[in-house]
Parts: structure tokens; sequence; C-alpha cells
């Protein structure tokens, strides 16, 4: 028998029903997993022992009794950091939120423990989600299991790593340029972007609320789809959250794709993809062509600037959401002066880290009078333009693929003094952002460095089950196997 | 040279829904600090708002109420500055898109009536309330600053005038005539002194007959509306002062200092004036359908002008109305007449011994211990005979001390007119026989002894004879 950390959600809930194994025990060989990755991946900020144990030892008495609450019942998940646990840590990877222990729970946290779900800990991100490989994070940076010199991607970097070497069974991500999705594809798992306002940001740290989207990692396409059901629906607490009647999420995912159009957008296709990562998205085309799907290459002219705009668009917005980290009601305090005004300034000055200063300084200037309507307004401008955009491709294909990363996992530090070349890296994810449509990365292979590459599927906005349909086809035509050097290694002892 | 004033105003009122602005804690006043609060209005990370739609709908009463067009589409901005009472470090509020625009409020002064443009009403969330210890706001050098968050998250609704007022009188009649408006809706206690309705104006001078604006200065922290008239008074005072020695004015920030009298600078520290207004992601735009705010207007209730005229048709004057509705009273006055009160009489109590008493006793209408029926019954006794005017003073005196209903004081205080005829002839009698002289020299035709000697029969009534029946007595028995 297989080790249980290596379980998908589907294989394990069945492990949970037949008897076969227990969430306890489910648990017992995820916290063996993390002891023995954990020096190597540093995936985790905070494991929770004690919270998930007794979710643990409550999700066994239920299946004792009878009780079941759907397939994360008894599952071992892991958050990023930036979700909001009460009693628990939770830091955003900022010195700011150093020792910050919430007095309330994140409503997908909420929803996790009503499904009975056990929640391991707190993943590794960059410092509030700024940034493409968890360098940005205060407390180190996290490493790619394929490669512990690579980057695992980021800002989700921590739960990618988690889930690809088998320290949780699934996570769960925020997307605000691609933070679920590039890091999913540089770890070789699945990584999904909701539609905008399917899941409740209620308790999720927030960095450019307009964008910002709560996804799961997990190593299925069929797992994604099991967290997604239970994380969606509308939420009181979340004004933006979607209040029509939910898609069914997995309605279409065995289809298969026969007679479906997939456009394939020729802009997101340039240089600066690297040749194996080209190589192996024109590869699955071909199959998924062979499958019965009509493949159509599509213009998406405005993408070109989604990147410029988004980064404006995001700036802008966390500038005024993290104004609230100042040192008078939680978190970090330095008294700096004579003043409460030099006691925020030094407080903020001691406590962000460089990125995030750079982002906030951005931010302000966008929108200060006299450059608002050149930055920012611009930006909304183009932000329309991209919506427009992707209507008009949605009505010639149903969905649109693109390589979810133009590269695989680089080295870490390689791209550290470069924030250009960082933020290329999420040119084929962020326009999805900017539209709020979802998105999805699947494995579909490794380079020949043995780093893998992912594929990305875009949908509309709440077309998630051609999406599904879409991703499950490609994992399917994929075969992708392979895993992790440091699951391989120790987890097979 | 004639200056001529030109003053704008600004009112804040917090709205006294059942729970905050953004967030599901209760609005009050008072209690121990930081306990009407949660993640929301504590700015806490990841926490959200959810728009209360009572204070939106309070909101477009308050337009519909001046005379507003309520926008289609409207939507909530983050105004952007740091500020350790405000939690989040930016404001939610309205910026090119308020709730309610292009309205206006009539005032009537001495000097005539005059109409005041309203520019906006919208909606946004109060701060947090700071009490420095030591001195203000330096952490290193005091003992620091306490901040309770109670009032942060509640309703603010603010209504901004064109510069349309040319006088402190007419600046106070217009506030008055707001605040006797918000209270008609219902949606706020509007107490100055709480600050539950805050006044900032806007004074520039010009020549007269200048269309050009001058340079404004804003004039804030005026407690009440006497202090808003007197602040006016003083700061045009003190710009003409300026202006006529040649001077210019600086334009700037200045408080109200209600003991010396006189506005002072605010502190010389410019606030950034670049908020960076955006539109809040975290809430949807608004938007209002014509039906709605149809049926907000249908719902709308008397307002002050109406019930003025109203009061006057039923034979109140002027200003007995004016003082009824400014004062509150309107109700209760409606009461009383509704329980066969004469209105005439109904509101000379109101307006006199009522109001003096309120004003005595620095408390509003709300804690008065008389209803519209105990005021109705006060009345029909003196009709009726049964209570002098003085006694009927002391009756509503013991009324308002909480004694209990007019009759049972009267009782109690032991004031209600000997009417029993033989009772009174008794103490007629009495005093007749022990007056011989004066008797005998008004049955001779001096008429003035007839009051000497109905006052001893009052002092020996204790009060309670009707001095125009005694005199009657006293009047038959000299000619008999």
């Amino acid at each position: 028998m297989s080790d249980p950390a290596d379980f998908t959600i589907a294989e394990a809930a069945r492990a949970l029903r037949s008897g076969e194994t227990t969430a306890a025990a489910l648990l017992k060989a995820v916290r063996r997993r993390v002891t023995m990755t954990e020096a190597d991946l540093h995936a985790y900020l905070t494991i929770d022992a004690e919270g998930a144990e007794a979710s643990a030892a409550a999700a066994d008495e239920a299946f004792a009794r009878g009780e079941d609450r759907g397939s994360l019942q008894g599952i071992p998940i892991a958050l990023k950091d930036n979700m909001v646990t009460r009693g628990v840590e939770t830091t955003a990877s900022s010195q700011i939120l150093a020792g910050w222990i919430p007095p309330y729970d994140a409503s997908v946290v909420t929803k996790l423990r009503d499904a009975g779900a056990v929640i391991i800990g707190k993943t590794n991100l960059d410092e509030f989600a700024m940034g493409s490989s968890t360098e940005n994070s205060a407390y180190g940076t996290s490493r790619n299991p394929w490669d512990p010199e690579r980057v695992p991607g980021g800002s989700s970097g921590g739960s990618a790593a988690a889930v690809a070497v088998g320290s949780a069974l699934a996570a769960l991500g925020s997307d605000t340029g691609g933070s679920i999705r590039q890091p999913a594809s540089l770890c070789g798992v699945v990584g999904m972007k909701p539609t905008y306002g399917l899941v409740s940001r209620y308790g999720l740290i927030a960095f450019a609320s307009s964008l910002d989207q709560i996804g799961p990692i997990t190593r299925s396409v069929d797992d994604a789809l099991a967290v997604l059901e239970t994380i969606a629906g509308h939420d009181p607490e979340d004004a933006t959250s979607f209040r029509g009647e939910l898609p069914d999420f997995g309605s279409q995912v065995d289809r298969g794709v026969d007679g479906l159009r997939i456009g394939v957008v020729s802009e997101l296709l340039g240089e600066g993809t690297e040749p194996a990562v080209a190589d192996a998205f024109g590869a699955m085309l071909e199959r998924l062509e062979g499958a019965g799907a009509e493949i159509r290459e599509l213009s998406l002219p405005s993408t070109a600037y989604a990147l410029s705009a988004y980064y404006l668009i995001a700036p802008a917005e966390c500038s005024a959401n993290l104004a609230r980290f100042d040192g008078v009601r939680y978190g970090l305090r330095v008294d700096g002066g004579e003043t409460v005004e030099d006691m925020m300034g030094a407080t903020r000055a001691a406590g962000f880290g460089p990125e995030v200063t750079r982002r906030i300084l951005l931010g302000t200037y966008a929108l200060s009078a006299g450059y608002y309507d050149a930055f920012y307004g611009q930006a909304q401008k183009v932000r329309t333009l991209v919506i427009e955009d992707f209507k008009q491709a949605y009505q010639q294909a149903d969905v649109l693929v693109t390589p979810t990363s133009p590269t695989t996992a680089f080295t870490v530090g390689e791209r550290t003094d470069d924030p250009l070349a960082m933020y290329l890296s999420d040119i084929c994810t962020i326009p999805s952002n900017l539209s709020g449509d979802p998105g999805i990365s699947v494995p579909i292979g490794v380079d020949d460095a043995g780093l893998p590459i992912g594929f990305q599927v875009l949908a509309p906005a709440l077309a998630e089950p051609v999406m599904f349909r879409v991703a499950k086809a490609v994992e399917g035509l994929a075969g992708f196997d392979a895993r992790p050097t440091l699951a391989n290694s120790e987890g097979a002892a | 040279m004639t200056w001529e004033a030109v003053i704008g105003i600004e009112t804040h009122v917090e709205l006294r829904t059942h729970s905050k602005m953004f967030c599901g804690c209760p609005v009050g006043f008072g209690g121990e600090p930081n306990t009407r609060v949660c993640p929301t209005c504590l700015g806490l990370p990841g926490a959200l708002p959810v728009p209360n739609e009572k204070a939106i709908e309070w909101t477009m009463r308050l337009g519909l109420a001046l005379d507003c067009e309520i926008a289609e589409h409207s939507l909530f901005h983050r105004k952007n500055y740091f500020y350790a009472d405000m939690p989040k470090n930016y404001q939610i509020s309205q910026f090119d898109l308020p709730l309610c625009a292009d309205g206006h409020l009539d005032v009537t002064t001495e000097t005539g009536e005059r109409r005041v443009g309203i520019t906006r009403v919208h909606l946004e969330e109060d701060t947090g309330k700071s009490t420095h210890l030591g001195e203000g706001g330096r952490i290193g050098s005091s003992g620091g600053a306490l901040i309770d968050f109670n009032r942060a998250g509640i309703p603010l609704m603010e209504a901004v005038t064109e510069p349309d007022i040319r006088t402190p009188e007419e600046a106070r009649v217009y506030a008055q005539e707001l605040r006797a408006i918000v209270l008609a809706l219902g949606v706020s206690d509007a107490r100055l002194e709480e600050g539950s309705m805050r006044f900032d104006a806007n004074v520039s001078l010009r020549p007269a007959g200048v269309v050009e604006l001058g340079v404004k200065v804003e004039v804030k922290n005026m407690n009440s509306m006497r202090s808003l008239q007197r602040a006016l008074a003083h700061e045009i005072e003190r710009q003409t002062e300026i202006l006529d020695g040649g001077g210019a004015i600086a334009q700037e920030t200045r408080h109200w200092d209600e003991e010396a009298g006189r506005t002072e600078a605010g502190r010389s520290k410019e606030e950034s004036s670049d908020y960076r207004y955006f539109s809040e992601p975290d809430l949807v735009p608004l938007s209002v359908g014509d039906e709605e705010v149809g049926k907000l207007r249908a719902g709308l209730p008397e307002l002050p002008a109406q019930t003025r005229a109203r009061f006057e048709a039923a034979g109140v004057d002027a200003t007995g109305a004016r003082v009824l509705v400014t004062s509150g009273l309107g109700t209760l006055f409606d009461e009383a007449v509704a329980a066969g009160a004469a209105a005439t009489e109904a509101a000379k109590w109101l307006t006199g011994e009522v109001t003096a008493y309120l004003n005595r006793e620095d408390t509003d209408p709300a804690g008065l211990q008389i209803d519209g029926t105990a005021l109705a019954e006060l009345v029909s006794m003196v009709e009726a005979g049964d209570l002098s005017s003085t006694a009927a003073k002391h009756v509503l005196e013991g009324v308002l001390a909480g004694e209990g209903e007019p009759r049972r004081v009267a009782e109690a205080r032991d004031l209600i007119q000997i009417r029993d005829e033989g009772a009174l002839s008794e103490a007629v009698a009495a005093v007749v026989a022990a007056h011989p002289d004066e008797m005998a020299r008004i049955a001779g035709g001096d008429g003035k002894l007839i009051g000497f000697l109905v006052g001893k029969v009052m002092q020996a009534t204790g009060g309670k004879a009707d001095p125009r029946r005694v005199s009657e007595l006293i009047r038959e028995a000299a000619a008999s």
C-alpha cells in the first residue's frame, strides 16, 4: 500500500470510508511527510498540531457515528497564511503581523471546518501575496520540491510545495495575478482560480480587493472540484460575493473535449516562452485536437497592456488595503519619535519588506492628484478593454488555453534584483484576474531538467463546468505521474 | 467698505440605525470603551464591509426631504488619510457619485426667506474617538492617547450646502430647520452636545455687490445652535477687521472656543488635502430604481414646514408654531389636541412653561414626564375652574417632576379650587365678619378695598378659592 500522504482527496475519501485508514492515521502520515521535508522545503510557517489532531479525532468520531459531511471530512488541508484563523498565528509572511493571533476565522476556514476538514497549518507566501517566488516572505523562501535550488513560484508557493510533496492532501491559495496557478504550475500540481465572487474573501488579508480570489491547490482536477464545491457560495459577510445560483461545477467534467472549441491566445505565446514549455503546450494542443476539439488561434490585443494595468490597479488597491497596518491596534509597533505619526512611519518602515514598500509607493503615486487620470484612470480603461476582448474571444471559443507560466521554476535569487522579470512570470495569468474569469493550471509534463510544466485553461465567468471538463481531459491526455524529488527520495523510504 | 458674508454649512449626522454602517455592531452612545466593536469596525486584517441598507434608505429619505435628486447609480469611495482613530486609515465615504444631490431648504428669518441650495447628501462611516492624555497626541512626552472604537463605523450622513447663507442668523435657522427635519424623519437623535449632529461652516467675505468669492475659512467645533451663530458672527467680525485693515485672509481651519468667545487657528501642521479617492472595491455600486424612490417619497412623514402650516391653521401663531416644531414638541401638541385640549391653550403651555422647563433642565422632549392626555387634562381643569392659572403652573411643575397625572398632583398638593358654594361662603363670611370697617367702606362705594378682602380670603383658603367668585360674594355681602 502506498503512503497515505500521497493520496488524492478522492483516494483518501474512499480509504476513510472503507475503513482502510482513519483521519488520525492520515494526519499522522502527512505530519511524517512534513517532518521529513520541511527542513529542505520550508512550505509551512505554522503547524497547528493540536488543532489538527482535534479535528482528525472529531472526523473519526463522525465517521464512527455514521455522520458524513462530504469528501473533505478527515482530509488534511493546508491554508496559505493570508487567511485568518482564530487562535492560530496569521502573518501573511510579514514582520508587521509577527505574532498576531486573529480573533476570528475566515469564511473559507469556517466552511472547511464545517465540512470536517483537518487544517494542518499555515503555508508560506510572498509578503501579503506580493510576488511570484515566496522570496518576498519575511520568514524565508520556500523551496521547489522538484529542485530545492529553485523557487516554488508564488505567491502561494508554500501551499503548492506542500501539496506537491505530500505535506498536505490539498491547500488553499489566493490568486491576485496568478498566485495560485503559477506556483501550481512550477510545482507540478493543479491550481484553480474561481470566478471572482464565487469564494468569499472575508478573512482573506487583502492585497488587491478587486482581483483577489481564493481557490484550491490539489493533486488532481477532481480534487480541485471537490474543494471548490466546499468553499464556494454566497457569504453575507462579503458584499462582492456572488448571489446567484451556483453552477454545477462538475456537471460536464467527464465528457471529454469532443466538439469543444479551444482558443489559443497568440499574444500569450510570444517571446520569453521557454522552448520546452512551448513544445509541451503544442503537443497538448495536438492531443486535444486528436480528442475531437477544434483548436482556434485567437487574438486578445489588450493583453499587451494587461500587465501594466495590473501593476497600477493592484498597487493602488494595496496602498489603501495595507494602510491599516500602523502599529495602533495590532501587530508590530515601533516607537519612532514624538508623535503618533512618527510611530506609524517607523512601524511601517520596519514592518514592510522592500517589494511591499515598492507597491505601496507605486499605488500611492498612481492615485495621487494630478496623476490619477494618467495612471489609475487609464489602467481602469485597459481593464475594461481586457474584459471586452475576453467577451469577444469567448464568442469564438468555449475555453482559452495558454501555458500557465512562460518558464519552469527558476533558481532562488535569479530574479530578485529584476522586479520586471519577476512580474513577467504572471503574464499569462494576470488577464483573467482583470476580467474576473476562472482559470486552472494542470501539470502536463517536465522539461529537460525534470521541472514541471503547467497548462492553463481559461473560461468565461461562471463557466467552471466547461473549464473543469477541459482540465480533466488535459489531465488524462497528459498522464502526468512524475513525482517531485523530495517526495520520492524521502517519502518512499 | 461694506462686506457681504458668504456661508456654507456641512452637517454630519450620526444615524441611529440598529447596527453600524458596515458591520453588525450596535449603534449607541457612551458605555464602556471598545465594547461595541468587531473585526470589521476595528479594521482587522481580512475583515470586509457590508453596507447597512437601512442607512442608505435613511440617507435617501433626508435627500428627498431636501428636494434632492436621488442618484440612480452611486458609489462608495475610499478617502485615504492616516489618523490614529480611523481603523483602516481610509474612510469609506462617497465622492463624485453621492446618493443625493441638488436639493434645497428654505429658511425664514426676520430679514426674510432664503432658499439654501443643498449640494449633496451622502453617506460615510464615523471614526473612533481619541482621548489624549497630556499634551495633544504626543506619545513620547505624554501619557499617550486612548482610543474608543465604539463610534467607529456608525453611519454618518453628510449634508453640504451651497454658499448661499448670508448671515449667522440664517445659518442658525438653517441648522435648526435641518435638525427638525432629521428629527421628523426619525433617523437620528441629532444631539449636538453628544456629537450625533455636528456642524462645520465655511465663511468668506466679499465686497457687497461683487460676485467672486473671497478666501474661505472653515470653522469647526460648534456644539450648540447658539455657538454656531456666535462663532459665525465672531468670524465675520474677525475677517472684516483684517480686510478693513488692508490685510488678507488666510485659508485655514479655525476652531470655535466657546468660553473665550472666539475662533482660533487649528494646529499649523497642514493635513494632506490629497485624499486619493478611488472607488471602494469591497463594495458593489448602488443602484436605486424609480419605484423605490417613489416608495420612499410616499413614506416621508410630515415635514417641519408642513407641520408649522398645520399648527397655524389650527390657530397657533407663527412664533408658537415655530417653537413647537424646533423644540420637538409638535407630537405632544398633537396628542394634547387629540385628547381634547384647545390648540391655542395647548400651544401656550408647551411654548411657555414646558419649553422653559426644557431649557432649564437642559433636556429634550423625549425625557418629558408629561403626555398629551395629561396636558389636555391640565387645560380642561383650568377651563372648568378647578385650577387657578397660578395653581396650574404648580401642577405642571409637579407633573414634570414625575408626581403623576395633573388631577393627582393637584389633589396631592391641595391645589383644587373650592367650588363648594357652602365652604366658600363660610370662608367669605369669616373674612367679612373680621373686617366690618372695610365692609362699610365698600358698601359706601370704595371698590378698591374688594381686592384687599379677596386677598384675605385667598390667604385663608390657601389660594384654592376662585378669586372671581370670592369677589362676587364680597360684593353681595356688602350690598346686603
